[in-house]
This record gives C-alpha cells, structure tokens and sequence, in this order.
C-alpha cells in the first residue's frame, strides 16, 4: 500500500529507482565503449609485477547484465513499484489474497452449504461430512478436548454421555456458536452457609459418596444438610446438575478435575470459572454445522426424542444464555 | 572525471561512494515507510498495552517465546483459515520492538486473544503436555511466581519517549496493577489480548 503523507514520497521513490536502474545501463554502455585491445593492462602494477588486464566482458555476461536492465524497466512497468502507481497488471498482494479466498469459498462454500441446511444428524453419519469435521476438529478443538476428542483434566471428553451443556446435537451447535461460561462460586456463593474449610470437608464427603468413593459417614452426613442448602441451586436436589446452567452431574463417576477429597475442597473453597470459547465469527456457522455433527457422531451424542424418560435432560439454553464474552 | 585510477587510490572517495551505492536500496525501501499513514497510523481501537500486558508482553520476551512462536498471519487463506484475519501493519504500532518472529515452531500466535481460555493457558504454560499430548513445547513451570513491578512504571516511561502514548496517571497507578499479580497472570493477560483488534468475520 502506498499511502504517503505526502506526494512527495511518490516522486522520491520514482526518481532513485529509474536513476538507479537507468544508471546501472549507462554505466554499462559506458564501460562498452571504452574498448581495450585483447591483452592490454589496465596500467598499474603491484608488488613488482602483478599487472591487470583490461579486457572486455565476455558476451553473454555483457548482455545478460542488459537484459536485466530491460526486465527491472518492464517489471516496473506492469507491476507496482515506483511510488503510488500500481502497474498495467494492477496486481496488489490484497488483491491476491482476496482472489485466493473468492476462488476458495465457489469451491468449497457449495460443500458446505450443502450440509448447512441438513439435520444434524443426517450430517453426522454422513462419512464425506465426518472426515471434513474431523479434520476441522484436530485444527480447532484438539487443543483442548484433545485429538481424540476425550479432553483432559479441566477440558470435557466429548466421547462420553456426560454433557455439561446438553448433547443433542442442536445444545452441541449452539455451545459451539456462542460458546459457555460455566461459574461454580468460591463456597457455593455463600461462605457462611458452606461453613467455611470444615465445611468445605464436609460437604466433599458427601460428594464422594454420591458416586459411591468411600468418604467418613460423619462427615458425609453433615455434608448432605449444607448441600441441601447451598448447593441444590445449581447441582439439583438429587446431585445430577442443571444443564441450562452448565452445573455438572454428580453421581455420574465422571470427574472433570479429580474425585480425590483435596480437589473436591479446593473446588469448593476457590470456585471455578470454565470457559468454551465462541465459534461463531472465527468460523461461521457452516463450519460449526460440520463441527457440532462430527461432536454429536462421537458416540455421545443424546438423540433428542421429545418423550425421553430421562427427565433431568434440560431443554436447549437460549443462545443468549450464556454468550461467551471474548476475553 | 573520475576514473577507476582515482576511486582506487583515494580511499575516503572510494568510502563514499560505496556507501552510497549500499544506501540506494534503503533509501527506498525503508525511508517512505516512516511516511506512510498503513505503517505509522494504528488501526481504529488498538490501544498501547496496560501495565498489566506489559508486564506479560515482557515475560514472553524474557523466556523467548519468539523463538518458536511468530506473530504475523500471512495474507495467505491456508493461514487466515487458521488463524484468522492477516495481520496489518497498523496493529503493531505502540510494539517495541514487534514479535513478528520469523520462526514457527509452535503455531503463531497474532490472534490467540481469546482463542482459549485463561483457565487452559494456565494449565498449558505450567505443563503443555496436560492438555496437548502431543505437544513439543517446554513446560514453563516456574511463571507461578510473583511478577515485578519495581520497575514497570521506569518502563512505560520509557516506551512514551519513543511515541507510546501513556499519561502520567496511567503510569503512576502502574504499580498497584501489578500487585498480587503472578508472571502467569501478567503473561495470560497479554496473550489473551493478543490480535483482538482486528476481528475475523464470516
């Protein structure tokens, strides 16, 4: 781009490059015409004898250099170089860069559209659809779920049938689209409630015990009064989590961090903040069809039939639900 | 007339005019560039670091992320497919000196602002391998310490007298920013600030 303060610089920049190139031709012919006979010495000698010839350039070398001169003229004339004048061909890198997407997107924007407008699970076992979202996967999603799609401590598996957010495939788009802030308060929100450390042991026994780990009964006991008041809002009454909210399940043995009764209390005492980035600019939402398809097709996808008996499936949350704000 | 006799033996003349020949090609290519509005003017909303990503942005220089991490997105589509929008001039300019690297190693990392998010980049910088087992980079597991702030604000001083434009408030509260901050923390912040100038939309 050549967007100069001034016009000046455009003249600056034309001047020194024709005189620079113009001149490299003159000098050129210059030293052509100052033809020696073969043998001739340039006329000064070193260390008693050393002589230097001056004989010409051989030929080719005489009349690549030329060449180059005529090339550098005619290059600058068809593409840009000197100042603001941007050459007979018009050729600019953006311009370059944005044929290169056009031809890009009539190539492969049928593609996708293609499956844009198919249910989701129709997409999911399409094979052509799932080796492209699988190879949209490992450049986007691997660095967190990992590159077998089964996460890591803090990052959800997404081969299992625990959902934070829902698996039906449309939960799994729209948590894709809009990403998910999932918040669990330090103590619940409310310290006093909790009863502070002992409390937080507590209430980490009985959380063990829910998923059947071995935890002190006492202390077990106590825990489940404090969850009955603090935690129930978000885990449910039962422990089996809220989806809308992103609030885990409990009873399921599956443990995003670690079950060990040290983590669960660290948990419980800091909080935890999980962030699902937004899709939704960075990839569109075609690509995101193909993502949330390949996500539903890992084996964990629920399929969304209206009379499931498992009641604690709860509807979709509005997108508007929890926007992941880019940090 | 000057002759190839007299530039070979007068050695200043020769100096001279070798300089000058050398100093055609900067004289062109570099010069202008200091008058061009694409390479001097920020793009519409960059604003210079805050005490806070300057500190993370000196941590990244300290332990050489540069080495294998470039910060330029090419205006190629195998890369903005990547890494989103290609990178501009105008997006650097309060940087100095700019990252851009020549050196990709590990991915480039002009947009990884709020690719990922905190809580991942924590985990990442302390052992990479716990989320990315496949990953070569080294676990910088000692960042979980607190980051300095003696000399922050000599730093921002330092920066506004070659063109960044910081107040004297700004400067002074730089400090209190920093406190109880981590070189985690300070580090997290600069890279999740990383390219989020310049959004990528389709």
């Amino acid at each position: 781009m050549s967007d100069f303060v001034s016009g000046f610089w455009n003249i600056y920049i034309t001047v020194l490059v024709l005189i620079s190139v113009v001149g490299c031709g003159v000098f050129l012919w210059i030293q052509d015409k100052a033809k020696n006979a073969p043998g001739e010495t340039m006329g000064h000698v070193w260390d008693e004898t050393l002589e230097e010839y001056s004989n010409p350039m051989p030929n080719w070398w005489r009349w690549m250099f030329y060449i180059t001169v005529v090339f550098a003229l005619c290059y600058l004339a068809v593409y840009p170089g000197l100042g603001s004048y941007s050459g007979q061909f018009g050729w600019s890198s953006r311009g370059q860069y944005d044929k290169e997407i056009a031809d890009a997107n009539a190539k492969f924007d049928p593609i996708f559209d293609a499956y844009k407008n198919q249910d989701l699970i129709k997409v999911a076992a399409d094979p052509k659809a799932r080796e492209m979202g699988r190879s949209m996967f490992l450049t986007y999603c691997a660095q967190c779920h990992g590159s077998d799609a089964k996460g890591a401590k803090g990052f959800p598996n997404l081969t299992d049938n625990d959902w934070l957010w829902g698996g039906e495939p449309e939960q799994i788009k729209v948590t894709i689209l809009g990403g998910r802030v999932g918040v669990m308060p330090p103590y619940g929100g409310n310290p006093d409630a909790v009863g502070g450390p002992a409390g937080a042991k507590e209430l980490a026994n009985y959380v063990r015990s829910l998923s059947g780990l071995p935890n002190d009964a006492i202390l077990s006991a106590k825990g489940k009064e404090r969850f009955a008041v603090v935690c129930v809002a978000c885990h449910g009454p039962d422990g089996k989590g809220v989806q809308a909210m992103g609030a885990p399940n409990l009873t399921d043995k599956i443990w995003l961090f670690s079950s060990k009764e040290d983590a669960i209390v660290e948990i419980i005492t800091k909080g935890r903040t999980l962030t699902m980035p937004s899709h939704k600019d960075f990839l569109g939402e075609a690509k995101v069809h193909l993502l949330a398809a390949y996500v539903y097709g890992l084996g964990g996808g629920v399929k969304p039939a209206p009379a499931t008996p498992v009641a604690a499936e709860q509807p979709a949350a509005a997108p508007t639900a929890a926007p992941a704000e880019k940090k | 007339m000057l002759t190839h006799d007299k530039i070979e033996k007068n050695i200043g003349l020769m100096i001279l005019l070798i300089v000058l020949l050398v100093s055609v090609g900067g004289l062109v290519e570099i010069v202008p560039l200091f008058f061009q509005k694409s390479t001097t003017e920020a793009v519409a909303g960059l604003k210079p670091y805050d005490a806070v990503r300057l500190a993370g942005r000196d941590i990244y220089l300290r332990e050489g992320c540069y080495n294998c991490h470039s910060q330029m997105i090419r205006p190629f589509r195998a890369e903005t497919e990547r890494y989103g929008h290609y990178s501009v001039a105008g997006e650097f300019i309060y940087d100095h000196p700019f990252q851009w690297g020549s050196k990709r190693t590990g991915p480039d990392l002009a947009r990884v602002g709020g690719r990922y998010s905190d809580e991942w980049h924590r985990t990442h910088l302390l052992q990479p391998r716990d989320v990315v087992p496949e990953s070569n980079m080294p676990a910088y597991y000692w960042l979980d310490r607190p980051a300095r702030s003696d000399d922050i604000d000599a730093k921002m001083k330092a920066l506004r007298t070659v063109g960044v434009p910081y107040t004297d408030q700004e400067i002074a509260g730089a400090r209190e920013q920093l406190k109880g901050k981590t070189e985690l923390d300070v580090l997290i912040a600069y890279l999740q600030g990383l390219g989020t100038v310049l959004k990528q939309t389709k």
